[in-house]
């Protein structure tokens, strides 16, 4: 920013003689280039400190033989049950099946949500009619509904779905909602001004503007709709993580436990990476404190 | 004042709500511009410059009196009344030349050539793919002119498009508002604080009174462009602006 401040008002008549600041930083020369990917590797490996030396710990204790086996498998012992686990093909069997259920219920939930948030964020009359109801369901803990799904629609995959689905709902319909009333007046004076037509109101000013709103929803309902899942697996059913883990505890089999766990937390974060890459693309405009 | 002049004033009053009751901020205001001219409005905080500008622009309907633009009563914002305001105001999802296209697709050739020269005109080229963020203020307030100037308006409307700048900056944008101005013979009206700028620009300086905002002088402007800011006339007639405002006793 600085860079064009300067440029706008050192140099009065002669801005084309400049390049945005970005173009410049890329002919500054390989040194420069280099120094900043040492640095980005330096950074990244601060971040693997912590957990390599609490694996290491992890392990010496199992080996030693201080906690038993059943209650803290080794961290090789659980590599070795994730590596039988993938060969057999169990685990993608399972995987698959729980990711079809989250995916579901996030599309049926998020969706609705959406969409709802949409109508009621651009209408009136439709906030006046459905926000109240919907403010109030939303007081309703999530996995207090649990228990009445699985007695309405039985232990098969509609109670799971729903469950998943609810709690995707609210983050999307709040974040879409607010999205479109937190657009700038000033902005809609200028589209005013400017003579835009409905249409083009709504793609081109209220739209943009509530992205970054309706991509956090995005990412909160994803987030929900992962933890309703497990909540819904583990309660009751026949495949999927959530059952490879329940079963594997009947069986005391604890390695198999904790590969389940592991991969609840890695297809969460991965899911969530990938919304912030789509943050990153779509919102690159957006000029952001970065740390 | 024979003619019939692009945008007439008459008797215009408004009055606000106020907590402590009715306000009358602007008190019959008659005022005509001539098609091509430029007018600078100064005059003390508060006396409803900006109040006036929004009139005008059709953002602002409640009030009594006449305002008609090419004769016919100005009822709701549109292109024709271009509108400059003190901030940028541009849309930060889209690049100097989406903003400067706004509304219209840059896939259509006419519009992409226009916003070509436009560009050349306030002198952004190599900026077409930034993004707000990225531009200075200045840079910033040249994207918004050439926005509303691509919608060809009869009158461009600036409320204090400059205040925000340094003074380099401000000097060079009055010199790029003054080639629009000559080049395409927009019809200009510029609400300003700064003396130096209502002289430099104007054919005519509306001065206007505080509490409730009147038109207390208007003084012309016959000096040739490009002007001299130490010439001894340009002096002289900023010493005349100056002194209204000492009668007023207010500044
Ligand atoms: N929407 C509004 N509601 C009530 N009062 C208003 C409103 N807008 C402006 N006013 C009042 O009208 C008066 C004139 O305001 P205006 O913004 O037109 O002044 P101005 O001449 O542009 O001042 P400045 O030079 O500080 O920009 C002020 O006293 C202000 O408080
Ligand atoms: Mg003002």
């Amino acid at each position: 920013m600085d860079q064009t401040t300067v440029i706008a008002a050192g140099g009065t008549a002669s801005d084309k003689d400049h390049v945005p600041a970005e173009a410049k930083g890329k002919g500054q020369g390989r040194t420069m280039e280099r120094t900043a990917f040492a640095e980005k590797v330096l950074h990244n490996a601060r971040g693997w400190i912590l957990p390599i030396v609490v694996l290491a710990v992890w392990q010496w204790v199992g080996q030693a033989g201080l906690v038993s086996p059943t209650l803290l498998p080794t961290p090789v012992a659980i590599g070795e049950s994730f590596v039988e686990l993938t060969l057999s093909g169990e685990l993608l069997g399972h995987l698959q099946v729980s990711t079809t259920r989250a995916a579901l219920g996030f599309l049926a939930g998020g969706g609705a949500g959406l969409l709802l948030g949409l109508l009621v964020g651009f209408w009136r009359k439709a906030e006046a009619a459905l926000d109240p109801s919907l403010q109030m369901l939303r007081t309703i803990p999530h996995l207090a509904v649990a228990p009445l799904f699985i007695l309405w629609f039985g232990f098969g995959e509609l109670s799971k779905v729903l469950l998943i689905a609810k709690g995707a709902f609210f983050p999307l319909y709040i974040q879409t909602f607010l999205g479109i009333r937190s657009v700038d007046a000033k902005l809609i004076e200028v589209a005013r001004v400017l003579e835009f037509s409905r249409t083009k109101m709504i793609t081109k000013l209220i739209i943009p503007a509530a992205l970054p709103h309706i991509l956090l929803g995005v990412r909160l309902s994803l987030g929900i709709s992962w933890l309703g899942l497990v909540v819904a697996e583990l309660m009751g059913s026949s495949e999927g993580v959530g059952y490879m883990i329940v079963d594997a505890r009947q069986f005391s089999l604890t390695s198999i436990v904790f590969v389940g766990i592991l991969i609840f937390a890695v297809v969460g974060k991965v899911t969530d990476s990938l919304v912030r890459y789509l943050e990153t693309k779509l919102l690159k405009w957006r000029d952001s404190y970065k740390g | 004042m024979t003619s019939a002049g692009l945008l007439q004033i008459a008797s215009l009053t408004k009055t606000f709500q106020q907590p402590q009751g009715e306000m009358r901020v602007l008190d019959h205001i008659d005022l005509q511009v001539e098609p091509g001219e430029f007018v600078t409005i100064i005059g003390p905080s508060g006396c409803g410059k900006s109040t006036l500008l929004k009139i005008i622009a059709g953002l602002d309907t409640g009030y009594s009196g006449t305002v008609l633009l090419g004769r016919k009563k100005i009822e709701r914002p549109s292109i024709k009344q271009g509108v400059i305001f003190q901030e940028h105001r541009l849309f930060p999802w889209m690049t100097v030349e989406q903003n400067i296209a706004a509304d219209l697709s840059l896939k259509d050739p006419d519009v992409r050539k226009r916003v070509a020269q436009l560009i050349e005109t306030v002198r952004l080229q190599g900026f077409e793919k930034a993004y707000p963020r990225e531009l200075s203020g200045g840079m910033a307030q040249r994207v918004a002119i050439a926005r509303a100037l691509l919608r060809k308006p009869d009158i461009l409307l600036l409320d204090e498009p400059f205040a925000a700048l340094d003074a380099f900056t401000r000097q060079h944008l009055q010199e790029v508002l003054l080639d629009i101005w000559r080049e395409n013979g927009t019809t200009m009206m510029l609400v300003t604080h700064e003396l130096d700028e209502a002289v430099y620009l104007a054919n005519r300086v509306v001065i206007m009174s505080p509490r409730p905002g009147r038109i207390s002088r208007i003084i012309p402007v016959d000096l040739p462009y490009p002007r001299a800011r130490a010439s001894a006339s340009f002096q002289a007639i900023r010493q005349t602006v100056m002194r209204e405002f000492e009668h007023k006793g207010e500044w």
